[in-house]
Parts: structure tokens; C-alpha cells; sequence
């Protein structure tokens, strides 16, 4: 039995308790770090991320991308949708498939 | 080509001849892999991008509704509203092979059966845009999870199509040429030695006919 986890900056995620899951505010990369490196080998199967977090973080996601567990999901926080979030799923298709074919027009 | 230096024996050209056919083989069934797993691949990555447009429309709409509701009433009780959740999200997961690929399949179950039961708070001190809030949140979280699962099934893949795509291309364009080289010398330098064997055994013959029968001798008187 695994948990959702939420990360972010509190204003963008403290929505996210009243459903059930689980929110770590955190808006520090060291702090941040411990705590995702603590979730992840811990019993959370889901870890959501706001962009913001997930830009500051950086590599330190990189080492969850093989994982089958925990899933890394970035999700937009209250100060707007930055792309990133986008950007990973063309970056998969890129990866895969070698250009982008199916996203590139937008 | 630049070739590693084989010997050209017979034992050496059978090795090869086997490498060869392994190859063959072997970048056959990883050519039907790769298609496969593009195929998954280009289906599940549409979803994941619709999915993804949703869930972050859905969630930056929750968002604006949220700063609405916080105009609203002071910081203390919306914190202290949202304190105590009173539901809870426990998550199975299972995994899914598709091609050698483990990926995972999720599945979320809320501790009470009933989807309205996400209001933490008596509605007494809270205004309405909070629960509005709440509920659009609650609205996005199916998609969500989904999203959770096809993310990282998507990333999954993409890194074993690109493995399988290297392997596919390693095969193809040098493991096999090369082989293919490397027997074909072989052959080559067989076929010139035992040219060279024949040619020798003639000129002995003849040698040998000579020492026996002087035919040149005869010939001379």
C-alpha cells in the first residue's frame, strides 16, 4: 500500500491535504532534497511536484527517471503554468522516437 | 572499413558464420521489439499529453479558485480549516509487462467510499468559495492519477525504446557488415591458399615427372 505525496511551496499545494494526500511544503532545494530523498525511499508511489520545486531541484530528480517507483509528476503551482511539465513529455518523445513528431507544431 | 584482424582459418569462419547467424536473429527480434514498444509508445503518449493539458488547466483553475477563497476569510481559518483532512488516498500498485518493460499500474482507493467527503470543516466559518475550491481540486484528482501512471509508463518506455533503437542500430549498421566482412576474407584468403596449394602441387608433379622420365633430355637428343 503506498501514499501520494505533494511538494511544493505551501500556497500551491495546500489545497492538495483536503483530498487526502499528503503535502510537504518545501521551498528550500536542500530541505527539499532530503525530504524527496526520504518520501521516495519511503513508502510514497507518487511523488506530485510543482514546476518551481522541480526547477530547483534538477538533478536530484534525475535519479527517479529508471525507477518504476516513485512516479515524479510535475503539476503547475499558484504562480502559473511554467511548461515544464510539458516540455518533459515532449522530452520523452524526443528520447524515444529521436525528434519530435508529434508535438512540435504547438 | 577499419576490421580487427581475424585469422583466417576454417574454425574462425564457422565462429563467424554463427555470430552472423545469432546477429541476424537477434536484430530481427529487437527490430519487432522496438516497432512494438513505438506503437504503445505513440498511443500512450497522446494520452499523456491530453491528460497532462487537463490536469494542469484543471489544477491552475483549482488554484485561482483557492486564492478566491483565501481573499476571503483570514489565513488563520483556512489553515485551520484545512488542518485535519478527513480523507485519505491509499494507492496499490501493480506493474504491467509490456515488451520487458515493467511498468506500473496504479490503483487508488479513498478510505471513505463517498466523493463529497472531502470538506474538513463545518461550513460555519468558511466561505463558499472554499468548498468551490475544494471541489475543483477533488474534480481533477482522477485525472491525476492517471496521469501519474501514464507519465511515468511514457518515461519508461521512451528510455527502453531508445536502449532497444541503439542495439537495433549497432547491429545493424556495424555487428553484422562486420561479420559479413570478416567471412568474406576468410573465404577469400581459403580460396587463395588452397589456389596456391594446387598451383604448388602441379609445379611438383611436374617436377617430380621430370626427375623420372628426363622427358627434357629426350627431347634435346
Amino acid at each position: 500500500m503506498y501514499k501520494i505525496a505533494v511538494m511544493g511551496d505551501y500556497d500551491s499545494i495546500y489545497g492538495f491535504a483536503t483530498l487526502g494526500l499528503d503535502t510537504f511544503p518545501e521551498e528550500d532545494r536542500e530541505e527539499a532534497a532530503k525530504t524527496l530523498h526520504r518520501l521516495a525511499d519511503d513508502e510514497y508511489g507518487v511523488i506530485y511536484m510543482t514546476e518551481e520545486l522541480a526547477a530547483l531541484l534538477g538533478d536530484e530528480l534525475k535519479r527517479y527517471d529508471d525507477r518504476l517507483l516513485p512516479a515524479i509528476i510535475l503539476i503547475p503551482g499558484i504562480k502559473g503554468n511554467t511548461g515544464a511539465g510539458i516540455a518533459g513529455v515532449k522530452k520523452s518523445v524526443e528520447q524515444a522516437v529521436g525528434s519530435d513528431i508529434l508535438f512540435g507544431e504547438d | 572499413m577499419a576490421r580487427t584482424q581475424v585469422n583466417p582459418t576454417r574454425m574462425e569462419l564457422t565462429r563467424l558464420k554463427r555470430k552472423l547467424v545469432t546477429a541476424v536473429k537477434g536484430h530481427r527480434l529487437l527490430k519487432d521489439k522496438r516497432d512494438e514498444l513505438m506503437r504503445e509508445f505513440l498511443d500512450l503518449v497522446r494520452e499523456n499529453m491530453e491528460l497532462r493539458k487537463r490536469v494542469e488547466q484543471g489544477i491552475t483553475d483549482a488554484n485561482r479558485n483557492f486564492v478566491v477563497a483565501k481573499a476571503g476569510m483570514s489565513e488563520e481559518i483556512l489553515r485551520t480549516a484545512l488542518m485535519a483532512p478527513k480523507q485519505e488516498v491509499y494507492l496499490k500498485q501493480s506493474s504491467k509487462n509490456v515488451m520487458s518493460v515493467d511498468i506500473p499500474v496504479f490503483d487508488f482507493t479513498t478510505r471513505t467510499a463517498d466523493t463529497n467527503d472531502i470538506y474538513s470543516y463545518g461550513f460555519a466559518f468558511t466561505s463558499g468559495d472554499l468548498d468551490q475550491a475544494v471541489k475543483s481540486l477533488s474534480d481533477v484528482l482522477p485525472d491525476m492519477m492517471r496521469l501519474a501512471e501514464v507519465e511515468k509508463s511514457c518515461r519508461l518506455m521512451a528510455s527502453e525504446i531508445e536502449k532497444t533503437r541503439r542495439r537495433v542500430n549497432a547491429l545493424e549498421h556495424v555487428i553484422i557488415p562486420e561479420t559479413q566482412e570478416g567471412i568474406r576474407y576468410i573465404t577469400m584468403k581459403l580460396d587463395e591458399n588452397e589456389r596456391s596449394t594446387q598451383v604448388r602441387l602441379m609445379k611438383v608433379k611436374d617436377m617430380m615427372l621430370e626427375e623420372a622420365h628426363k622427358y627434357s633430355e629426350k627431347q634435346n637428343s
